[in-house]
């Protein structure tokens, strides 16, 4: 396996030039004197960026003085964390035991065959990213899915369709 | 006249929200004096969006399943006219299910605002710190809790009060109480409820801990899931300090030091196990650690740290100030007080419910719930989540307390309870939990890493008609190595979904396994669609829905469905008007 250091170093400087670096330091210099600040950290930059790409990875290792390995360790530890740029519209699949039973199985088939992308992927336009996440907390109204920040409940295969179906002509108006 | 909206996660999943701006924007044109307020969950979450209506008298009249329309027609008739529109508002026997609980951790939810701290104190809050901190000594809050016999409501039901002794006896000038907000378990959200519509009792219930055990610190581990329960809570913290309750030198009594802040969490189930959850305070990866040193000795950053669920703490101030005599004159011998339960799954009425400890499984499920949707063939109830089981129907005169539920094979874990019919197959479901740990497991001991992982093939090879003889042993023989091999409680409880529906419903696992069919009809692999020839009448339209072709046949003469095409997507049997289609 390659150290993730080495793997990016030529990419590295390629991408440090896109990246705004300013508001990622103000946040550094927030938790400099917080012992065990990464997670909070890197969800704060997570905010930022809406991802968490490797250059800044490596930066906040050097900045923080914590090993990258131990950064990297981190941030694929937990689900919260995405070390790829997501679509405009984030599409969170409940999967708790409430929303199986009551069959997000099926929810998962139908939106893959909307959007043409499998769990985990985001379409070719970037508008829409698909994943599936650990209970949301709202099993009375299951199957449940969360776009960026609303709640969509009770849900059948024509519903879950029919929501991103109008939220992509709705894009497409806009352009 | 008063307004008030429920709006929890799963009210505003609903759509409290749109119902909310609709009652704002209507007041606000007509140029109304009426208060509009929000509050939390009432636990009837099947009868979300709830507005009630509270008049000049304070009689309140409940409306439920409120839409934007509806709420336009509330204001016109009820606001303007004062008539109430009865075919929207609840029904008595809806109603009823409220009086059938006993409220005490979620007494103030959906009946309190939970952003206004003087509607927490009116109801008396505050109070029971106040009396601790001038009427009692540390050892007197330790002791009131042990007579209350309060246990640990997030999974294991240690005695509350044994884990404060051992903190407060351990010497160390800085000390840490934690409460864990992390509720994991798929199918749990009582917690989310409490930090979303009472976040005061807990913050109160921390402050009690923290008197009890002598910590000046507290840290609430949300998860990051729970946006609106973090928002809720940094709203109460602030206010909390505002009054005078967080800070220094609390209700003036010298050295009396508290104050809170709240960590999200990231993502992980594992972190719901107390040595795992300190790890990821600590920044790390959210591993556990070797048990002892305790947390109690040995916590967060090396020191003395308590760790309690939400709604062990909720409990806490009521405890204080109606003493632990009260609570323990509720529930059983061993289990004291009463329980939060999720009720989820086939239920008809779908929710939060309090009820005392050791009242029949069949009173919750049927009296409260409201029995199965559609009146369909309750199968089983699954407790505890990923580290419980499913209980069967037979044994659904089970009394709920811990003692009781564990002996079946589940546990009584947070509370959650997710409701199955004859529809849902006991394999998938074991399949399921097992794919959960399997993602869920931190890698740390092998049993479980590797163990859950196999476990997960073993049921994805069944439910897919390739499993072989003898792998309901190997199934079982690997559960108990994974147990056995396994340091902290995720992997200790990882096998028992599967090893309760093996015992309980063995029969299924060999339908699938050696008959090739799914009794449930769920497991896609094993089921069969076919057209009866005497009920098609061969109008074609099975024929043109059909994604891949694989239905034959001449206009008005019976159709067939060639099973080597067939992907089993079930459109067929959908569009049929003439119930033709079989699924066997």
């Amino acid at each position: 396996m390659n150290c993730c250091k080495g793997e990016h170093s030529n990419k590295s400087k390629l991408g440090m030039e896109n990246i705004d670096f300013k508001k990622l330091d103000l946040i550094l210099e927030k938790y400099r004197d917080i012992s065990g600040s990464l997670i909070s950290v890197l969800q704060e930059v997570q905010e930022i960026y809406s991802y968490l790409p490797m250059e800044v990875l490596n930066y906040i290792a050097d900045k923080m003085k914590i090993k990258p390995a131990k950064v990297h360790g981190v941030a694929t530890f937990y689900t919260q964390f995405r070390l790829k740029p997501v679509g405009k519209y984030m599409i969170m699949l409940c999967q708790g035991t409430a929303c199986h039973v009551n069959g997000s199985k099926a929810i998962e088939e139908a939106l893959s065959d909307e959007l043409n992308i499998k769990e985990g992927e985001t379409t070719e336009d970037n508008l829409f990213t698909l994943n599936n996440v650990a209970c949301l907390g709202c099993c009375s109204l299951s199957p449940v899915m969360m776009i960026n920040d609303e709640t969509y409940g009770k849900l059948t295969p024509e519903k879950a369709r029919k929501i991103v179906r109008e939220m992509k002509e709705k894009e497409q108006k806009v352009v | 006249m008063k307004i008030v909206i429920g709006q929890g996660s799963c009210g505003i999943a609903a759509g409290a929200n749109k119902v909310y701006s609709e009652i704002e924007k209507e007041i606000g044109e007509r140029g109304l004096q009426v208060d509009v307020e929000l509050t939390g969950c009432i636990g009837m979450c099947f009868l979300e969006p709830i507005v009630d209506v509270i008049d000049e008298e304070g009689l309140k009249t409940t409306y439920v399943n409120v839409t934007p329309e509806m709420a336009k027609e509330i204001i016109e008739k009820h606001i303007l006219k004062n008539q109430a529109i009865n075919e929207y508002s609840i029904v008595a026997d809806d109603l009823s299910i409220l009086k059938k609980q006993k409220r005490v951790a979620l007494r103030n939810c959906g009946l309190i605002n939970p952003e206004n701290i003087d509607e927490y104190i009116q109801k008396g809050g505050y109070k029971a710190i106040e009396k601790c901190v001038k009427e009692m000594s540390p050892d007197e809050v330790i002791e009131e809790v042990k007579k209350s016999g309060l246990r640990g409501r997030g999974g294991a039901g240690f005695p509350t009060w044994f884990k404060w002794e051992a903190a407060r006896k351990s010497s160390d000038s800085i000390k840490y109480i934690v409460c864990n907000a992390d509720e994991g378990d798929p199918g749990a959200f009582m917690d989310r409820s409490i930090l979303e519509g009472d976040p005061h009792s807990l913050i109160e219930g921390m402050l009690i801990g923290g008197f009890a055990i002598g910590a000046k610190e507290g840290i609430i581990y949300v998860r990051a899931e729970y946006p609106l329960a973090i928002l809720r809570l940094k709203k109460a913290i602030k206010q909390a300090r505002e009054k005078g309750f967080l800070g220094t030198n609390i209700f003036g009594e010298e050295g009396f030091d508290f104050d809170l802040r709240i960590k999200a969490g990231a993502g992980a189930f594992v972190c719901g196990e107390e040595t795992a959850l300190i790890a990821s305070l600590e920044g790390e990866r959210g591993m556990p650690r070797l048990k002892p040193p305790f947390p109690a000795q040995k916590g967060y950053w090396g020191r003395p740290t308590n760790i309690n669920n939400v709604e062990t703490l909720a409990n806490i101030p009521w405890i204080l100030e109606k003493s632990g005599e009260v609570f323990s004159a509720m529930g059983t011998e061993k289990s004291k007080g009463t329980k939060v339960f999720a009720l989820t799954g086939k239920i008809k009425k779908g929710g939060l419910v309090e009820v005392p400890m050791g009242i029949p499984l069949k009173e919750i499920i049927f009296d409260i719930g409201g029995g199965i949707i559609n009146d369909r063939k309750f199968k089983a109830v699954q407790m505890g989540g990923p580290s419980g089981g499913c209980i069967p129907a037979q044994l659904i005169d089970t009394p709920v307390d811990y003692e009781s539920i564990t002996k079946t094979g589940a546990i009584m874990g947070s509370g959650g309870m997710v409701v199955m019919d004859e529809g849902t197959c006991m394999v998938d479901m074991a399949r399921f939990f097992l794919e959960f740990t399997r993602k869920e497991s931190c890698g740390k001991c092998i049993h479980c890493r590797i163990g859950t992982k196999r476990m997960l093939e073993i049921l994805t090879r069944i439910c897919e008609g390739q499993g072989k003889d003898g792998d309901i042993e190997l199934l079982e023989e690997l559960g108990i190595k994974i147990k056995e091999g396994s340091l902290c409680g995720l992997g200790q409880t990882a096998p028992n979904p599967v090893l309760s529906t093996i015992r309980y419903f063995r029969d299924e696992y060999e339908s699938h396994i050696y008959h090739k069919k799914c009794p449930a009809k769920q497991c896609i692999s094993l089921l069969t669609y076919s057209i009866l020839k005497e009920k098609c009448v061969g109008c074609g339209l099975c024929g043109r829905q059909c994604p891949v072709n694989a239905i034959e046949g001449e206009i008005k003469k019976s159709h067939k469905i060639d099973q080597e095409k067939c992907i089993k997507c079930g459109k067929c049997k959908d569009v049929c008007k003439f119930e033709a289609v079989e699924l066997m």
